[in-house]
C-alpha cells in the first residue's frame, strides 16, 4: 500500500537498463536508480514521509513534486533546506531528515 | 462625524497615539492610506533598543519606553480578545560585537559614556561573549552586553495596540487617503484659521486635533495640510532565513551599526543586526541608503549584509535565505523624532520621524503626545522634540 | 546582435527559443530542471532514456523538434540545473538605457546545493516562460502524507515512473485531471475514480458558451477525448459535481471522504461517502510563477487573488521594455497556446518582423486559445463555495501550519486588510514556500471575509525568487568587477556554459 517504481521489465515506455545508485538515508543505505530525485528514491523505498513539522510536529513528505511546496526539505551531505524533489541523487549522498523545533522564547 | 482627535497613520507609532489619546477620554478616529502596519512598521525587525543611543533626549525616550512595552502584553491581555496572537515580546538582551583591532576601544568608550547615563552596559570578555553566544566568530575583539534591549514582533504589535485602541472607542478607517486640510475661516487680522479636520479619499473627517504619525510618508501628509517637515525615507532591508536550529540567543550586532545610524550619509551602508525569532527564523540586517522611495531589489545591499553576516556568525554561511524585505525609514536631518505641535498650524500634530526606532520608541512617544494635547505634565521633557526646534528649521 | 534570454525550458521557452533563433538573435534558455521540457514534458533523464517515451506525452514529436533545433543552434546556450533566483530591473542595476531588459541572477548546480556557481547574465531582452503549477485547495487532511498534487502526481509518474500508490483518487477541477489519471494508469497504478467539482450546468455553460473557439481548435478536443477515451479504457469513474472534502488517517491518507458539490463547489450535506485508497491527487487549477515578472517590474492582469496574470499586449510584450511572457504566466491556456505564445514572443524579442506571416498566424491563434482558456475559466474556475469544507482546525499554510480557524480569528480581531500584515499576524506564507501553496487562497479567504487587501501588496511577490545561501550571496561578484565570472554567460565568452543534447 504506497508509492513504488514501475518495474523497468514492465514498463511500457521501455526505459534503458537502469543504473543503480546508493544514497544513505539515516545511516542506512537505500538503492535507486540513477537520474532519480532523492525523493523519488524514498519513495520508490517505500518511504512516504521523512520531515516533521515545527509546530504540529507532524509527519510530511512529498506534495506538490515540482519544487514549489518545500514540504520534501530534507539534508543532503550535511546541507539542510534541499528539496528532495528537487535534488538528483548521486552515489553516496548522505540523506538526513532535518529538525525544526520552534525556539522556545522568552524562557 | 466628529472627533476629538484623528490620527493619520496606523502603523506602531500611530496605533500607540490612538490608544493613549483614547485611553484619555478623548474620542479618537485612525485614518490610514493603506491597512495596518502597511508600511514601516511591518518592513521592520521589532527592535527596542536602548544599547544604540548615546546619553540624550532620545535615550530617556527609549529607556521610558521599554518599561512601558515591557507591562504591554499583560494590558493587552487584559483588553483583547484571545484571537490575537501575543506580541512576541522579549527582553532577550543584546550584544555588540566590535570586529576589528580598531573598532574595540570605540564601542568599549561608548559604552561607558552609556553606563553613566544608568544604561546596563556590560563590557565582557571574549570567553564571556562566547558563553552568551557560543557560535558567534571567535575573532572578534570586544563584546558589550546590554540586558534592557528587547524585541517585539512589530505587526503584531501594531495590531494589537490598534485592535486596544478601538476596544477603548477609537474608530479605524482604512483605505483612506489624506488629500487636503479643512480650516476654519481667517480671522479679521487675516490669519489662516486653525485646522479642523482633514479631506481623504473616502470623504471628510472634522477633529479638533490632527495628528501626523505617517512614519516616512509624513512629509507628504503634513504638506497636504499645508504644513512643512524635512521628513525622509531612508531604505533598509532585511535577510529572512529559512527556520533552523536555535543558535543565536540575543539581537548580536556588529559595533559599526552605531556609526551608520548616526550617520547622515545618502550612500549606502551596511551593518550587521543579527537575531533569532519565535518563528525559528533569523532576520539579517541591516542597510541604510536614501533613494526616495524606490523600493526595487538592491542586491548590492544584500551581499554586503551577508558577508558581514558571517563574518559575525559564521556557520550562516550554509544557511538559506528565503526572503529579502525592504522598507523606509523616516529619516529626521537632525536624528531626532518630531513629536509635537506643528510650528505654524494650530490643531496640527506631529508625531513621527523616528528614522529605525519607532517600534522602540512608540509607547513614549504615545504618553507624551497624549500629555501635549491633554495639557497634563507630560512624561518627560518634550522641548529636544518639538517641531519648532531650531536644528529642524536649518534643515528646511 | 540581439541577444534574448528565456527563464523556463517548457513548451512556451522552447519555441520562444527556437523562434529567437529563427529571428537571427542569440539564445541563453534557462531552466531550474536537469532536462528540457517543463512540466508539461517531464520525462526519465537522459542517463534513462526510453525507447517508447512519446507515449506518456501529447505532442513529443514537437518536444524534440524543438529541443533539438535548440541545443543544437551555434547561436543556442542552454543552461539546465540553473536557478533563476533575482532579476534587477534596469533601473536598480544602473546599466544605462532603459530599454534594457532586466539583469538576471542565477546559480547553476545541484537544486539548493551550497556550491553552485553564482552567473549573472544581462540580456537585450527577456523572455518568461516560467509556466504554472498546482493550485490545490486545503481542505482537511490535506496534509497527510499521501495527498499529492496531480503535478506531483505526473511528475513522478514521467520522471521517475513512480507510481504515488497502488490505489489513488484523483480529484479538483479542470481538464488537467485526465493526464493525471492517465499518467498514473501508465505507471502501475490504480485509478480509483477521478472526482471533478464542477457540475453539468457549469461544465456546459463553459464550453458551450465557448462553441465557437473550441470547435476551432480539434486538437485540443482530440487531445481530452483521447484521456477521455483512456479512462473508459481503464473502467476508470468519472464524476462531475463532485469533489474531494476530506482525507483521513494519522500518520498517512488511508481514506478519503467525498461529496456532491453545489454550484458553487460547497459540499452538500448527505451525498458524503469514503472511498479507501493509499494517496490522492488533488489539483484544483494552476497558480502561474510570477515572481520574476513581478521582480521585473511587469504589471498584472489582475481580476481577483485567484486569477492574476502577467499582461501582456498582442506581440507578448510586458508594460518592461524588452520583457516579453509567453505561456501559462499570461494565462492558463495549455501546452498548445504556451507553443504559439512562445513562438510569438521569441521572435518579436529576437528581432524578428512584426509583419512576419507566421507571426500574424500566431497572434491569430493566440487569439482563439484566449477563448479557450476563457471557456476552461467558466467551465473549471474555483467557486467561493470551496471554504464550506473547512473547519476551523483545518491546515491552509502548510509551511507554518496556520489553521483556518486562526486565520478567522485573526480576521475578525483585526479587520487587516494589509495582505503583509496578515501574514504576519498568521504566519500564512511565512514559511519555506513563501506562500506558493496558500498565498493566493489566504487572500481569497481574507477578500471574502473582510474585503479586498488595500496595501497593494500580491503574495506573488518575491524578491528572492528561490533560497540562496549566504555563502553564495556573498561570492556575488561586486558590480565594479566586470570581469568576474557573473558577466561569462555571453555565449562568446570562453567560459559558454554547455549545451546539452537531448533527447
Amino acid at each position: 500500500m504506497s508509492a513504488r517504481m514501475l518495474p523497468p521489465e514492465h514498463d511500457p515506455i521501455t526505459p534503458a537498463t537502469p543504473v543503480a545508485v546508493t544514497i544513505i538515508v539515516d545511516g542506512t543505505p537505500v538503492s535507486g536508480v540513477a537520474g532519480q530525485s532523492v525523493a523519488g528514491v524514498l519513495l520508490a523505498a517505500g518511504r512516504l514521509a521523512w520531515r516533521t513539522t515545527a509546530a504540529g510536529r507532524r509527519p510530511r513528505g512529498v506534495f506538490c513534486g515540482i519544487g514549489v511546496c518545500f514540504d520534501c526539505l530534507v539534508t543532503v551531505n550535511g546541507v539542510r533546506d534541499v528539496r528532495a524533489c528537487q535534488r538528483t541523487a548521486h552515489d553516496g549522498d548522505a540523506v538526513g531528515f532535518q529538525d525544526e523545533e520552534l525556539p522556545e522564547i522568552g524562557a | 462625524m466628529h472627533s476629538d482627535a484623528i490620527v493619520i497613520g496606523a502603523g506602531a507609532v500611530g496605533a500607540a497615539c490612538a490608544r493613549a489619546l483614547a485611553g484619555a477620554g478623548l474620542t479618537v478616529t485612525v485614518l490610514d492610506a493603506a491597512g495596518a502596519a502597511a508600511g514601516t512598521s511591518g518592513q521592520g525587525e521589532g527592535n527596542l533598543l536602548v544599547s544604540d543611543k548615546l546619553p540624550g533626549p532620545e535615550l530617556s525616550l527609549a529607556q521610558h519606553s521599554l518599561t512601558l512595552w515591557d507591562g504591554l502584553q499583560a494590558e493587552l491581555d487584559a483588553e483583547l480578545p484571545a484571537a490575537l496572537p501575543p506580541v512576541e515580546y522579549e527582553r532577550k538582551g543584546g550584544l555588540v560585537v566590535a570586529t576589528t583591532e580598531a573598532g574595540a576601544q570605540p564601542l568599549l568608550d561608548f559604552a561607558a559614556q552609556q553606563r553613566a547615563a544608568g544604561i546596563d552596559a556590560r563590557a565582557v570578555g571574549i570567553a564571556a561573549a562566547l558563553e552568551l553566544e557560543p557560535d558567534v566568530n571567535p575573532a572578534i575583539t570586544a563584546a558589550v552586553h546590554y540586558p534592557e534591549d528587547a524585541q517585539v514582533q512589530p505587526v503584531i504589535a501594531t495590531e494589537a495596540l490598534l485592535a486596544s485602541a478601538r476596544a477603548r472607542g477609537a474608530r479605524v478607517v482604512l483605505g483612506a487617503r489624506v488629500t487636503g486640510a479643512l480650516r476654519a475661516a481667517s480671522d479679521h487680522a487675516g490669519r489662516t484659521g486653525r485646522l479642523t479636520g482633514v479631506r481623504t479619499t473616502r470623504g471628510d473627517f472634522s477633529a479638533d486635533n490632527v495628528i501626523v504619525a505617517a512614519g516616512p510618508w509624513s512629509g507628504d501628509v503634513a504638506a497636504a495640510l499645508g504644513a512643512s517637515l524635512p521628513v525622509r525615507p531612508r531604505r533598509g532591508v532585511v535577510l529572512v532565513t529559512t527556520r533552523m536550529p536555535h543558535r543565536i540567543f540575543h539581537k548580536v550586532y556588529d559595533a559599526d551599526y552605531v556609526g551608520a545610524v548616526e550617520s547622515d550619509a545618502a550612500a549606502l551602508q551596511t551593518s550587521s543586526v543579527i537575531e533569532s525569532t519565535a518563528g525559528g527564523t533569523v532576520l539579517v540586517g541591516s542597510s541604510r541608503q536614501q533613494r526616495g522611495f524606490d523600493a526595487a531589489l538592491d542586491l548590492a545591499a544584500v551581499r554586503e549584509i551577508a558577508a558581514k553576516a558571517t563574518r559575525v556568525f559564521p556557520f550562516l554561511a550554509e544557511a538559506a535565505v528565503m526572503r529579502v524585505y525592504g522598507g523606509f525609514r523616516p529619516f529626521m536631518p537632525d536624528h531626532l523624532p518630531v513629536i509635537g505641535p506643528d510650528a505654524c498650524i494650530t490643531g496640527l500634530w506631529h508625531a513621527t520621524g523616528h528614522e529605525g526606532a519607532g517600534i522602540g520608541l512608540a509607547l513614549g512617544t504615545a504618553e507624551l503626545l497624549r500629555d501635549l494635547i491633554t495639557g497634563a505634565t507630560p512624561v518627560l521633557d518634550p522641548v529636544p522634540f518639538s517641531p519648532s526646534r531650531a536644528t529642524l528649521e536649518a534643515a528646511a | 546582435m540581439t541577444h534574448v534570454a528565456i527563464a523556463g525550458a517548457g513548451p512556451a521557452g522552447l519555441a520562444a527559443a527556437n523562434a529567437a533563433l529563427r529571428a537571427g538573435a542569440e539564445v541563453t534558455l534557462l531552466d531550474s530542471a536537469n532536462g528540457l521540457g517543463g512540466q508539461y514534458w517531464r520525462h526519465l533523464p537522459p542517463s534513462r532514456p526510453a525507447a517508447h517515451e512519446a507515449l506518456l506525452h501529447h505532442g513529443w514529436g514537437d518536444f524534440t523538434a524543438l529541443s533539438r533545433a535548440v541545443t543544437s543552434h551555434p547561436r543556442a546556450a542552454v543552461v539546465t540545473s540553473a536557478q533563476l533566483w533575482a532579476v534587477e530591473p534596469c533601473s536598480t542595476a544602473d546599466r544605462g538605457p532603459s530599454d534594457h531588459a532586466p539583469t538576471l541572477q542565477y546559480a547553476v548546480g545541484d537544486a539548493d546545493g551550497n556550491e553552485r556557481q553564482m552567473r549573472s547574465l544581462s540580456p537585450d531582452a527577456l523572455v518568461l516562460a516560467t509556466g504554472a503549477h498546482d493550485l490545490t485547495l486545503p481542505f482537511p487532511g490535506w496534509d497527510l502524507p499521501g495527498v499529492f498534487t496531480g503535478g506531483a502526481a505526473q511528475a513522478l509518474a514521467k520522471a521517475e515512473r513512480v507510481a504515488v500508490g497502488e490505489r489513488v483518487v484523483v480529484a479538483g477541477a479542470g481538464p488537467f485531471l485526465l493526464p493525471v489519471a492517465a499518467a498514473l494508469t501508465a505507471t502501475g497504478a490504480r485509478v480509483l475514480g477521478v472526482f471533478e467539482a464542477s457540475r453539468a450546468g457549469a461544465l456546459a455553460r463553459g464550453w458551450a458558451g465557448g462553441t465557437a473557439s473550441v470547435a476551432a481548435m480539434p486538437y485540443k478536443l482530440g487531445e481530452l477525448a483521447g484521456y477521455a477515451g483512456g479512462q473508459l479504457r481503464h473502467r476508470i469513474p468519472y464524476r462531475i459535481g463532485t469533489g474531494v472534502i476530506a482525507a483521513h488517517g494519522t500518520e498517512r491518507v488511508e481514506a478519503v471522504t467525498v461529496a456532491a458539490l453545489d454550484a458553487d463547489w460547497a459540499p452538500i450535506p448527505g451525498t458524503e461517502r469514503t472511498i479507501a485508497c493509499d494517496a490522492v491527487a488533488v489539483s484544483h487549477g494552476f497558480t502561474p510563477r510570477l515572481e520574476l515578472a513581478v521582480a521585473a517590474g511587469a504589471e498584472l492582469a489582475d481580476s481577483g487573488p485567484l486569477s492574476r496574470f502577467v499582461r501582456v499586449d498582442l506581440d507578448q510584450r510586458t508594460s518592461v521594455p524588452s520583457v516579453y511572457a509567453a505561456g501559462e504566466v499570461t494565462g492558463i491556456g495549455g501546452a498548445d497556446a504556451a507553443l504559439r505564445e512562445g513562438a510569438l514572443a521569441g521572435w518579436i524579442a529576437g528581432g524578428g518582423d512584426p509583419g512576419d506571416r507566421r507571426a500574424a498566424s500566431a497572434r491569430r491563434q493566440i487569439a482563439r486559445y484566449r477563448g479557450f482558456a476563457r471557456a476552461l475559466e467558466a467551465a473549471h474556475g474555483i467557486r467561493p463555495g470551496w471554504t464550506a469544507w473547512l473547519r476551523p482546525e483545518t491546515t491552509v499554510c502548510r509551511c507554518e501550519e496556520t489553521s483556518y480557524g486562526r486565520l478567522c480569528g485573526t480576521l475578525d480581531a483585526t479587520g487587516a486588510r494589509s495582505l503583509r500584515a496578515l501574514k504576519l499576524t498568521t504566519r500564512a506564507g511565512l514559511g519555506p514556500c513563501q506562500g506558493r501553496i496558500c498565498g493566493r487562497t489566504v487572500e481569497a479567504i481574507a477578500a471574502a471575509r473582510i474585503g479586498p487587501a488595500l496595501d497593494g501588496a500580491v503574495p506573488d511577490r518575491r524578491p528572492i525568487a528561490a533560497p540562496i545561501r549566504f555563502a553564495e550571496l556573498a561570492r556575488l561578484p561586486r558590480p565594479d568587477s566586470p570581469d568576474s565570472p557573473a558577466h561569462a554567460d555571453h555565449p562568446d565568452s570562453p567560459d559558454r556554459p554547455e549545451e546539452r543534447h537531448e533527447p
